[in-house]
């Protein structure tokens, strides 16, 4: 066994506050779309409001950090093993198997996770950010001639299957938050920094 | 508590609080001009007039000395709706008025002239020979009354009494004080235009929902502005009147008023002073949620919001009106008054059955402020459903469209099956044709038919109709505006019919969400089939 330190604290505090704020954007979120009441209409707009304006602060210094790290990097798509990922999650994890994907602080995520990722920043993150600016804006739409382009039953749809997107990937995250070499060692990891891997073998790669 | 004894109970402590017994004196001397003169600020006393220190005869009579210094003032009044009772809509074309429409309250003043001008702003129309040129019939009092003594008395024909009467039922009535009252005339208050306005339809409160004698010493919580102790508006306050032409008439609605508020010497020639934006532009709201309230305020009326239930003062209004049950008579053939448990009459032999209700829910419309008329020249099948008697404009996708609260009156009325026409119905008079005396609907329908013009087959049907009130008055202090969740709720919510807008919280995309569920449903099951299955592998390992 090795430990290496994969993420940082930026990284780690940036991880939990954006799923703290996720999890409370989407408990008020979907009090607003009317699934059921909690706090009050009233007051679960104002909290998504303020939930929102602070993860927009979150990923402004998020973004920053992962280009002047270049940790950015990180999330650049990748079909080398992709399919080992997929053998792995449908037969060698019931056996034991070795994960086909050695961790390393250059690649944190494994092939899947990468594009899993990406999608979310790629599409999903535009979906719910664009019709939540919208949404937020609607008063401006008129000065910003917007208003002939935009209904706010469109901008809600797009909002809403955003919001749908993100809880499917929520719980999806969370059960494969528990695939790694033991059930808790991933969240460990995001808790402390540091994740235990096999040792490095001369040939590298895949292992076996 | 009547708000004449309060205002007497503020001087009292202010008195007292002055200290001396002289004070005291001077105050209970002056006590009864004080109490009767709210214009405290106007630069003319009327009593110290020549022209007033007299005995006046008659209405008429004063008039004539109120126009030997008020020069132009009932040729003013001659150009008004209050005096003409007649408008003609510049963009529909339709001759509206009390004069020609017919509601479905007490239907018609065609006819029944005698009784229903007592709201007239003038003296003696009784009948078509009534001189509308008239200067001297113009009815200064009515308006400019501060005495609170002055009433046209019933059946006079908009006079008041000059000699004393015993009524039907004995009650002896006492004839008005013309010179007193000539010689205390002022600003028009709440109560003066309250004489009329708040007894539209034959009673307290009956026909505008928002509108009744409540209104004339209001507690905050029933008008904000209005609040007898605090800002203490009159009706005058927003219909700010320029040369007796009162504006902000339901004729004319101003359903949306897209323009900030007035400011002094700008040209205001073409603003409704009476709408809400008119002093409170249309971003009024302040405070943490202002900027979200105010993106309401480009398709709702604020009424939407400010006034969360009509008839909040105590008085009912009437819900519903069914000419058709009127006639019924005790066993000795006398007429009838039912009153329901609460004490308000919900049959009378004269008009029919009734519903009341207060403090209710307005209906929700979507509305520009054009409003068509069902007139008497209109065919109707009664098989097409009920009758609007006035139709408002308005669709969602129409930007000048708001959403405004509306009192939906519903009536069931005098009709004709031949002619498929609504009916004028002769009812207040001492004839053998009038409705109240005789009960018999194909006379009085006779009657009033002929005095317009029109064909009549001598059979009475009735037929349903609705009627349409914009509420706009009895605004609540801010804290008692709605609640987000009175309309951003999934079911049940107060715009639950207004359709075309999507309303967050109770409109979705319902494929969507079913895609949602189960694409939550899918990543779950898949969670725990997978996680289920490593959880066996591992034990049997």
């Amino acid at each position: 066994m090795e430990r290496i330190y994969i993420f940082k604290r930026f990284e780690r505090f940036w991880h939990w506050a954006q799923a703290g704020l996720i999890i409370f954007l989407m408990v008020t979120g979907f009090e607003i779309h009317g699934t059921y009441s909690a706090f009050g209409f009233r007051k679960a707009v104002e909290l998504h409001t303020i939930a929102a304006w602070s993860l927009i602060t979150l990923w402004v210094f998020a973004i920053f950090w992962h280009f002047t790290t270049g940790e950015w990097r990180q999330y650049i798509p990748t079909l080398q093993k992709v399919d080992a990922m997929i053998r792995y999650y449908l037969t060698g994890i019931f056996s034991s198997a070795p994960h086909p994907f050695r961790q390393t602080t250059l690649t944190k995520h494994n092939p899947l996770q990468r594009i899993a990722y990406l999608f979310f920043i790629a599409v999903i993150s535009p979906v719910i950010w664009v019709s939540g600016w919208c949404y937020l804006f609607f008063d401006s739409w008129k000065a910003w001639g917007l208003d002939q382009y935009l209904s706010l039953q469109w901008v809600a749809v797009f909002h809403t299957a955003g919001a749908w997107m993100i809880l499917a990937f929520f719980l999806g995250h969370v059960y494969l938050s528990t695939a790694g070499r033991t059930p808790l060692s991933h969240i460990k990891a995001m808790i402390t920094g540091w994740e235990e891997v096999e040792s490095h073998s001369p040939s590298g790669g895949t292992k076996s | 508590m009547k708000p004449r004894s309060r205002y007497l109970d503020r001087r009292y402590f202010r008195a007292l609080a002055g200290g001396t017994c002289a004070l005291w004196f001077a105050w209970a001397c002056l006590a009864p001009d004080a109490a009767a003169a709210p214009n405290v600020t106007s630069t003319a006393d009327h009593a110290k007039f020549k022209e007033l220190q007299r005995s006046f005869k008659s209405g008429p009579d004063v008039t004539q000395a109120c126009l030997t210094c008020h020069t132009e003032a009932a040729r003013q009044v001659h150009k008004t709706k209050h005096w003409t009772w007649e408008f003609l809509h510049p963009l529909s074309g339709q001759k509206l008025g009390k004069k020609n429409i017919i509601n479905n309250y007490c239907t018609s003043v065609t006819t029944n002239l005698a009784s229903c001008s007592t709201c007239h702003v003038g003296y003696g129309w009784r009948d078509d020979t009534f001189d509308f040129t008239s200067e001297a019939n113009v009815d200064c009092l009515v308006c400019h009354d501060t005495t609170g003594e002055y009433r046209k008395a019933p059946g006079k024909a908009g006079h008041p009494l000059y000699v004393e009467e015993k009524d039907a039922s004995g009650v002896v009535r006492i004839p008005v004080d013309l010179a007193k009252v000539a010689q205390k005339v002022g600003k028009t208050s709440r109560d003066t235009c309250g004489a009329c306005h708040f007894y539209g339809g034959g009673g307290d409160g009956v026909k505008h929902g928002d509108l009744d004698s409540t209104l004339a010493a209001p507690e905050k919580a029933l008008d904000v502005h209005m609040e007898a102790t605090g800002p203490d508006f009159t009706c005058a306050t927003c219909h700010a009147t320029s040369g007796h032409n009162v504006p902000g008439s339901r004729y004319t609605p101003t359903a949306q008023d897209t323009k900030g508020p007035v400011m002094r010497g700008a040209d205001a020639s073409d603003r409704n002073p009476a709408t809400c934006q008119a002093c409170h532009g249309t971003t009024p709201h302040a405070g943490r949620d202002a900027r979200k309230l105010n993106t309401h305020t480009a398709r709702i009326a604020c009424q939407t919001c400010h006034i969360p239930a009509m008839a909040r003062g105590g008085r009912p209004t009437k819900l519903s009106w069914d000419w058709s049950t009127a006639g019924k008579l005790s066993p000795d053939g006398k007429p009838i008054s039912v009153k329901d448990a609460k004490g308000r009459e919900i049959y009378s032999s004269l008009k029919g059955g009734f519903t009341v209700g207060e403090n209710l829910v307005p209906e929700y419309r979507w509305f520009n402020g054009e409003v068509k008329y069902t007139l008497l020249s209109d065919k109707l099948e009664k098989s097409s459903g009920v009758v609007p008697i006035n139709s408002f404009g308005g669709r969602p996708d129409d930007p000048r469209s708001m959403i405004w609260p509306v009192k939906v009156f519903k009536g069931n009325q005098p009709y004709d099956p031949v002619h498929k026409t609504l009916l004028i119905v002769h009812t207040a008079g001492n004839d053998d044709t009038a409705y109240w005396k005789n009960f018999n609907w194909p006379e009085a329908a006779r009657t009033g038919m002929a005095a317009v013009g029109m064909p009549f087959s001598g059979n009475v049907d009735f037929i349903r109709t609705e009627m349409v009130w914009p509420i706009t008055h009895m605004v609540a202090p801010k804290e008692n505006a709605l609640a987000c969740r009175e309309c951003h709720v999934r079911e049940g919510g107060r715009l639950a019919e207004i359709t075309g807008v999507y309303l967050p919280g109770r409109d979705r995309a319902t494929w969507l969400d079913l895609i949602g569920w189960l694409a939550v449903a899918a990543t779950l099951a898949g969670a725990l089939v997978h996680g289920g299955a490593r959880i066996v592998a591992y034990r049997k390992r």
